[in-house]
Parts: structure tokens; sequence; C-alpha cells
């Protein structure tokens, strides 16, 4: 089996699924000869030609677009925006045409695209190459929201994306493309959209989280193991839209409290839906309100106190002992 | 008019029956339309948009087109494009209506926001232009597949001031592909005159982008039908897109819920009316002979049974099902699209 980081994950699914399918397509900006700016398309130009790997113009809009035309003619787009905040430019392209296109037809047409972005906090880029924009598009009704939190899930997920017969946002964590290498199966498999993973098992309390703040929760999990011998549970949402609400409710059942980890801001975000499901679901069996660990409501900081305004390990123990000390 | 002047269909390649064909069609369009405001106005429907003046570009286009492959991403004001190239009365009327059985959406969309896949429509949506992209990406897929059609979008001159109207022109610029633009120059944007939407002439954008833009009289369906004809003889050739802007105007209000005499004036609109194509074309058939105030009669008459007929099966026509609205938002489970 292959040792690969996230990013080589994410270029090895798209590689299996353009060798897979004629119909599938990869573009965006500088996705060519260059291999993307953080190079997770590299030598896939090479491999499968211009015709099925080309560079865009610098048009977000054109990309999503020219993504629906390709998508309704039958073939499968992969769409690449450059930087996570530059689908502000795609949003109408990406959630009222694409997210869209089955319903307003009443069935008629469908775009089977991935918009694949990386996005994320931690690697000192500022505003706008690092924010956490998944609410806005978790919030579109019509497409769904995968955010991998490791190589094998990247690999899996970004294949059950791009066969998937619905757009997919398809998020890839800066902080996590080069962060560690794991194992990761050659050729094709799959794992499920909509299907959460239970990282790491207890029954004490339970972190409900996604993409990169899986790590920080892990970390939380271990020292607070250490520090009171709580026993936590951590769950790895992989999709946000929609949320595996069955998978979080069995694990409330074991453990009666709960913390959410977000990376995005605190307010309307996963984790306040995370939260209403939960109240909907499951509420009887929680012994303590189920908070949230989250960024302020500020637009991304500065690259001198990304650190501090991201949650860490000791803002998710805080967390933790905030609801087992209820 | 010259004896040059009066077989110019012939020399288009058209019919004597084409020529009636497409007169017949520009005036089903303007009889739905009418019919389409009596409706809004008597109660029956709520809202109409009016593409009142503007049928006889839209007819001239369709009739150059190749009618068995060509996809088409027309704009809500397309109702002489969309009946020319086979959508039916009651089709129109269903979509009006908002009824279960419109084949544009089955009522999801406001009337006017077209979409057939038999007929190979595009379903397109009430944001301006964003059909352009779209028929870029469609133009990208005819090339890769190595086929033959085109895709052909309309918009508004307010749409050409849109991100994605010059986004889709610089890409399909870049590729070559064959896509033809047509811009329906109506000289207004809701209230806002041309003037005052842009500074110099739409048709110049096309050579920003590489290739070549044809102004046409939008009124005259005879020049339209040729430089569609042309720009899609261009692009099966392999030769790129085109920007076609057809000047017209607007002669309704821009819809049902507009007051456009607090924007013009009674005068501006009476001039503009003596100008609509469509008695234009009319006499230009008398004046060829192949037409006559018997032939407008009969035709009237058929258009009237055939609008009745529409109205009354759209009316009676169910609704969508309540629970039709959780249909069609992601992939039914199981179901192979």
């Amino acid at each position: 089996m292959a040792q690969m980081n996230l990013k080589e994950a994410v270029r090895d699914a798209m590689r299996v699924e353009l060798k897979r399918d004629p119909n599938v397509l990869l573009f965006g900006e500088d996705v060519g000869k260059v291999g993307g700016v953080f190079r997770a398309t590299e030598g896939l130009q090479a491999e499968f030609g211009e015709d099925r790997v080309f560079d865009t113009p610098l048009a977000e809009s054109a990309i999503g677009g020219l993504a629906v035309g390709l998508g309704v003619q039958g073939f499968r787009p992969i769409a690449e925006i450059q930087f996570v905040g530059f689908i502000f430019e795609a949003m109408d392209q990406i959630c009222v045409q694409a997210a869209r296109m089955r319903y307003r037809s009443g069935g008629r047409y469908n775009a089977p695209i991935v918009f694949r972005t990386p996005y994320g906090g931690g690697v000192k880029a500022a505003e706008l190459h690092t924010d956490a924009l998944e609410g806005l598009i978790a919030q579109t009704p019509g497409i769904k929201v995968v955010v991998p939190s490791n190589p094998y899930d990247a690999k899996g997920l970004l294949i059950s994306a791009i066969r998937d017969n619905d757009p997919v946002f398809f998020m890839e964590h800066l902080n996590l493309y080069h962060a560690f290498r794991a194992d990761v199966p050659e050729g094709e498999y799959t794992v499920p959209l909509g299907k959460a993973n239970v990282v790491r098992e207890g029954s004490d309390v339970t972190i409900i989280t996604y993409g990169a703040m899986v790590h920080a929760s892990l970390k939380a999990a271990e020292e607070l193991e250490k520090s009171r011998g709580a026993k936590v549970e951590v769950i790895d949402l992989r999709t946000i839209m929609p949320i595996d609400i069955d998978t979080i409710v069995e694990s409330i059942k074991k453990t009666n409290r709960a913390i959410v980890v977000q990376e995005a801001q605190r307010t309307s975000g996963i984790a306040a839906e995370v939260i209403a499901q939960i109240n909907e679901k499951a509420i009887l069996h929680l012994e303590a309100p189920v908070l949230r660990v989250a960024p302020p409501d500020t637009i991304y900081p500065f690259a001198q106190i990304e650190d501090a305004w991201l949650p860490n390990p000791a803002r998710i123990v805080a967390g933790l002992n905030q609801v087992l000390d209820f | 008019m010259s004896v040059g002047q009066m077989t110019k269909h012939r020399s288009l390649g058209l019919t004597d029956r084409e020529a009636v064909e497409m007169y017949s069609m520009m005036l089903r369009a303007r009889k739905f339309d009418e019919r389409g405001l009596v409706l809004q106005r008597s109660g029956k429907i709520a809202f109409h948009v009016s593409g009142i003046g503007q049928e006889a570009a839209q007819v001239g286009a369709a009739f150059a087109l190749d009618r068995e492959k060509d996809y088409y991403l027309p704009y809500y004001r397309d109702y002489g494009f969309v009946l020319s190239v086979g959508m039916t009365m009651r089709e129109l009327m269903l979509s009006v209506f908002a009824k279960a059985e419109d084949p544009n959406s089955g009522g999801r969309q406001m009337p006017g926001h077209f979409g057939h896949k038999k007929l190979r429509i595009v379903t397109g949506s009430s944001p301006v232009t964003t059909q352009v992209p779209h028929a870029v990406g469609f133009a990208l897929a005819a090339k890769m597949k190595r086929k033959d059609f085109v895709s052909f979008a309309t918009f508004g001159e307010g749409s050409s001031n849109q991100g994605d109207f010059h986004e889709g022109c610089n890409f399909a610029g870049v590729h070559k592909l064959p896509v033809i633009l047509m811009c329906e120059n109506n000289q207004y944007a809701i209230s806002v005159p041309l003037h005052k939407q842009v500074a110099g002439r739409i048709v110049d954008r096309a050579a920003g982008y590489g290739f070549p833009g044809v102004r046409v009289d939008g009124n005259d369906p005879l020049e339209v039908y040729r430089v569609v004809k042309e720009a899609r003889e261009r692009a099966v050739r392999g030769e790129g897109p085109t920007l076609i802007e057809a000047m017209m105007y607007r002669v309704s209000p821009h819809s049902t819920a507009d007051d456009d005499m607090l924007y013009r004036t009674k005068e501006e609109v009476e001039e503009n009316r003596s100008k609509d194509g469509l008695p234009r074309f009319r006499q230009y058939l008398i004046d060829c002979g192949i037409w006559d105030d018997a032939k407008e009669a009969e035709l009237e008459q058929q258009l009237k049974i055939e609008i009745n007929d529409a109205t009354q099966y759209a009316e009676a026509a169910p609704h969508a099902q309540p629970e039709d609205l959780f249909r069609h938002v992601y992939a039914q489970p199981g179901r192979e699209d």
C-alpha cells in the first residue's frame, strides 16, 4: 500500500477517475502545465492531455458556468477554484446554477460537478485564502459538501464525489495537504458520502468535528484522558451536507455530553446545525448543553494571531471540561 | 420594393413556404404574448413578461439554426424563438399557469424561464446572463465530442454588462468555440435606457475577445436569418464564436409589474411601434405575392383556436402536488440519471 499525503491522495483520486471514465474533465486556473498552485494536479495534463485537463482564464464565474454547461452535456467536470475565498466570484454558478439545475428543470437536467477548493487556516495566508466557507455552501439545497480530514478519506470521498450525480463542493485543507502521510490503497475505492466516521471511541463525551479540527480534537482527547481519565469519542463528519445525524445520536446515547468543534466563525455555521439536529433527535439523552468551540465572529485574522484565533487542543479541552463539569 | 428585394428570402435559400412559416411564428408569438397580458390583467395568472417587438429577430434566428441538433439557451422574452424550435402553445401556457405538466420546470419557475430537454432548450434562470457561460460549456462539449452542433444563447443589452457575458465571451474566443451569442438590444434594461447602460456599441465588444461582431436590424427576420446562418456556418467550420447585436425596441413595459410611462413617453413608444417587424414582414410577403388578407384572416382564426385550446387546457391542468417540492432537489436513491 502506498503512503500518501492528502494532496497526493486527492491527485490519485483524480488520476483514477480520469483513467476510468473518459467523461471526467479537470480544469481551473493553473491546473494544467504547472499542476496547480499547490501542485495538486501535477502530471495530470501530461498524462491525460490538454483536452481533458486544462487551464482556464482567470475568471471564476466562467469556470463555474462552463462546468454547468459541460455537466448538463454529460461530462463529469472537476472544477478547481484556486482558493476558497474566490468562490464568491462564482457563487451564482455554484449555488444558483449547478445546485438548482435538477430541481429547476423538474429532474430533466442535472449537473454532476465537483467543485474542488483548498481552504483552511494555520498557513499564514490571511483572509480569503484560508477562510472556512463551508457554511455558505451547506445552506444550499441541491449541492453536497465534503471535507476530508486524512489521505485515505480524501481519495475515497473524492472518487465518490466525482461519481455522484449531484454537484459536490469538495474542500481540501491547506494545512493537511502536507501534514502527514498515511496508507492509501492503490487504484479505486470509495468512501461513501453522507457517512461520518468514529475516529476515536469513548464513553464520557463526544466531539463532533471535521477537516483539520479532527486532529486538534484527537490531541485534546488524549490530553483530557491523561488529565482526568475521561474517555472522549471523536466523530469526523467527513460530509457536512448532508450531516450523518444517526452516527451523532448513537454516540450521544452513549456519552450524554458533546461539543462541536469548527474552524469557521462561531455563528450560523455547521456547529449550529449539528446542535439543532441533536436538540431535535437526542435532547433527552443530554446531561449538559452542547457547546461550540469555534473562532469569534470576526473576519479571518492577520497571520500573527491566527494560531490564537483558531480552535486549538487547549481550547477544546476547556470546552470538554465545561460540559463534563456541568 | 424592387424585384431584388422581393425575392430576398429565396436568395437566402428560404422557400416561400418557409417565409410564410416565419411570419406565422411571429404572429403566433405575438398573439400568445397578448393573451398572456390579458390573462394577467384578468387575474388568471400571476405574472407575464413580454417579448412584443422582438419576435422578428427571435424567429429569424431560430430558422437559421439546425433544429435537429443545436442547443438553445434563450432568455425570458424569447417566445418567438421557443415556438419556432418546437415548443407547443399548450406547453407555453402550462408554463404561465405554472402547472405540474409544464415541461419547462413543472411550474417551479416564473414564466419565460424556458427549458425543454427534447427540444434541446437548456434550462435557464432569473439572474441574467448566467446562460452565456453555460452556452460556452455546451460549445466546448461539441468540440470535445467532435459533433457539429452549435450552442445559441440570447440575452438583453442589459445583460451585456454582466461579468458572465465577458467571462463567457473570453473563454469562447480563446478556444474558438462554436457558440452564437445574440444580444436582443431592445433599448431598455427595465427602466434604464441604453445610453445609461453602455457608452460604446455592444457589437464592438466582440473585437476585444477576438471574434466578429455583427449588428443587424432586429426588426427584419430575413436579415437576422442571414447573419445567424453565417455565424452558424463559421461555427461549424471551426472558426469560432460570433456576437450578434440585433437592434429592436421593447414595445411593452418590462413586465406586468412595470409602468413604463414613469421612464419613457407614449410618443417614443408609438414612434417605435411604427418600426415593428411584424407588419413590415407581412407587407413584404404581400408584395412578394405569397400572402393576402384572406390568408391573414385564416391564420388569425387558427391561432385563436390554438390559443383558446391551450389556455383552457393549461387552466384545467392540475397543479404540482405540495410534496413535489421534495422531488429533484437531489438525485433519488436508486434512480439512474
